[in-house]
């Protein structure tokens, strides 16, 4: 990156840039590719509209009754007498634009359906990665190189990692809503009705993240600076909290996937309103530009997520960044 | 407080968990494949003067709302969730081997196309990327399959391909290749067995993943319909009685948690046998 100076700047000048340089140029250069995924996920959805089996015009109308007018609605959206390359880039230009179309089915736009259900759903989704990061990050700290507690932690850990989250919800449900009735058991009024679904959701999430950060964790414990660090008098705490906070950055990304496939789930076991409920009736109803928009709508989060933590660890570890530098 | 931790790995455990969880797995194996010898009853078999008994020394699982025997519905519900997992890791393995093969052997622009490729396909979380797929081609058992298998290509693609990276770049290929082997059997003798070596314990861990997505997506209805006894299908139709008969909401959920349990046990193992090792 270095051959970007050229020989007018002066010394102080080409010090500074390959100071600065590489770690923007490597910002901007993942923010470009997050940008070439999403066009890639756009357009792939653009294709498999184009490779489904069947006539296009029946598949956008669902299992509905088609009429000749809505037939004529979607040829004139969709610009099906217009060269493919025409409806590619009007596909493009409206996803750009937030418009993503009338679902036929619902006689209704899908923006709008898609943003009037994006709110409870972005709370729970919210809600499950608070749960699996304090869950993760604490089951880390506690544990890591203590005997004991590394293996009740490590069984627990296994244990939730392996429960499907929605069995979880039912069992949660059960013990916590109809047997103590301290939770409402379906809907999303207020706070409590959210407890038991972020926990069903986060916990295993988190439990996973707990089985990599911990390993992270006691890498870390075992490199000289840690044991420099305890020798300076910082606390044992911090010096764990501190490590296990790093790769729990890195893993969100992950985790934000995980969350938004188990929001789906989730939201159905405990009647929620939600993006998942939608998604799920516009599969079985095959509602084609509901389940695209969902689908753009996740890889868009996914990579938004993926891209910022990407950079924020960047940022946070100074060892990515004098690898940056090196380049 | 380790005042003088040295870089010490403590001693792994007597496998006793390893022991148990392929127990545990042979008997699915063989519940999966002979239900008939272990299910006291039909799975089908109604019997509405025995609605929602609770477990008792005749029902040992307790009946569901229709009357039928559970711990037979659940014996039987072995069968669909290993056959549609099982199924869908198969189909992943097969379409990631070839890939990440091709990937990391043509180099260059294909494996680019596919790098990129696998990238788009992982950029949409696992779940929806299976939801997507079976709104193109409806709900049942095969589509299941093709759903979850594709979603988990990227994993196995990208694995086999950094390892064939390593194993081409290596002594004894190189070695093979100067006494002018053609390249297919240099590929299918000496490449493929080194770049697939960590393949079956992925796909072990792999397979956890896929009985989890598998029950998830039957809860929701895309996969066999009713009244089959698949696990995840018997936890939506007992999510509706957990008020008045808790049993029907807690065994087939019990069935998948042992059973990925047991699963991943035995992968994380068998993956612990290749860390540090290099093909």
């Amino acid at each position: 990156m270095s051959s970007e100076t050229t020989p007018l700047l002066n010394a102080q000048d080409v010090s500074r840039r390959t100071r600065t340089s590489p770690l923007l140029w490597r910002i901007a250069g993942r923010i470009g590719s997050g940008a070439l995924v999403l066009w890639a996920a756009v357009t792939l959805s653009f294709i498999a509209i184009w490779l489904a089996p069947g006539d296009i015009v029946s598949l956008l109308v669902g299992e509905q009754v088609s009429t000749p007018a809505i037939e004529a609605a979607i040829r004139a959206e969709w610009g099906l007498d217009r060269p493919l390359w025409q409806q590619y880039l009007s596909y493009l230009w409206r996803i750009v634009h937030g418009d993503f179309g009338r679902s036929y089915m619902l006689n209704t736009d899908v923006g709008a359906l898609v943003a009037s259900q994006l709110l409870p759903t972005l709370k729970l989704t919210a809600a499950a990665l608070l749960v699996s990061v304090v869950f993760a990050v604490l089951a880390a700290a506690a544990t890591a190189h203590r005997r004991i507690g590394r293996s009740v932690a490590g069984g627990l850990e296994l244990l939730l990692a392996s429960t499907p989250s929605f069995w979880l919800g039912i069992v949660l449900l059960f013990i916590f809503s109809f047997t103590l009735r301290w939770f409402p058991v379906a809907g999303d009024r207020n706070f409590a009705a959210l407890v038991l679904p972020a926990l069903s959701l986060g916990l295993a999430q988190g439990a996973v993240m707990a089985q990599v950060l911990r390993r992270g964790l006691e890498d870390a414990l075992d490199q000289p600076f840690s044991l420099t660090l305890r020798a300076w008098g910082v606390p044992g705490t911090t010096v764990r909290l501190r490590h296990a906070a790093l790769p729990a950055v890195t893993l969100t990304g992950w985790l934000v996937g995980g969350l938004l496939s188990g929001a789906v789930i989730t939201e159905q076991v405990f009647s929620r309103p939600g993006l998942g409920k939608i998604t799920v009736d516009a599969v079985l109803a095959k509602d084609m530009p509901v389940v695209l928009a969902v689908a753009i709508l996740s890889a868009l989060v996914y990579v938004v997520m993926s891209t910022l933590v990407d950079i924020l660890s960047l940022l946070i570890d100074p060892r990515l960044r004098t690898q940056a530098e090196k380049e | 407080m380790p005042t003088l931790s040295l870089p010490l790995r403590p001693a792994r455990p007597v496998p006793f968990g390893l022991l148990l969880s392929l127990l545990f797995l042979a008997l699915l194996a063989l519940a999966a494949i002979f239900p008939g010898w272990l299910a006291p009853a039909d799975p089908l078999l109604a019997d509405p003067l025995n609605a929602m008994q609770p477990p008792s020394w005749q029902h040992w699982l307790g009946t569901d709302p229709l009357g039928r025997d559970l711990l037979s519905r659940v014996i039987y519900g072995s069968r669909y969730s290993l056959f549609i997992s099982v199924s869908a890791i198969a189909l992943a393995v097969s379409v990631g081997t070839l890939l990440g093969l091709l990937a990391g052997l043509v180099r260059g622009a294909v494996d680019e196309a596919i790098g990129r490729t696998l990238d788009v396909i992982s950029a949409f979380p696992d779940l929806l990327l299976a939801l997507m797929l079976i709104a193109f081609t409806g709900p049942g058992t095969a589509n299941l399959i093709i759903a979850l298998g594709v979603a988990s290509v990227p994993r196995f693609a990208r694995m086999v391909r950094a390892q064939t990276f390593l194993v081409a770049r290596s002594g004894y290929v190189e070695q093979a290749r100067t006494f002018g082997l053609p390249w297919p059997v240099l590929v299918w003798r000496h490449v493929l067995p080194h770049a697939t070596a960590q393949v079956p314990a992925l796909a072990t861990l792999g397979l956890g993943t896929a009985i989890i997505g598998t029950a998830g997506l039957s809860f929701l209805g895309m996969g066999p319909q009713p009244p089959t006894a698949e696990w995840g299908l018997m936890l939506a139709e007992g999510r509706n009685y957990l008020r008045n008969a808790w049993w029907t909401g807690v065994w087939p959920g019990v069935a998948i948690t042992l059973t990925v349990v047991a699963v991943s046990t035995v992968g994380r193992r068998w993956q612990a046998k290749f860390e540090g090792k290099r093909p």
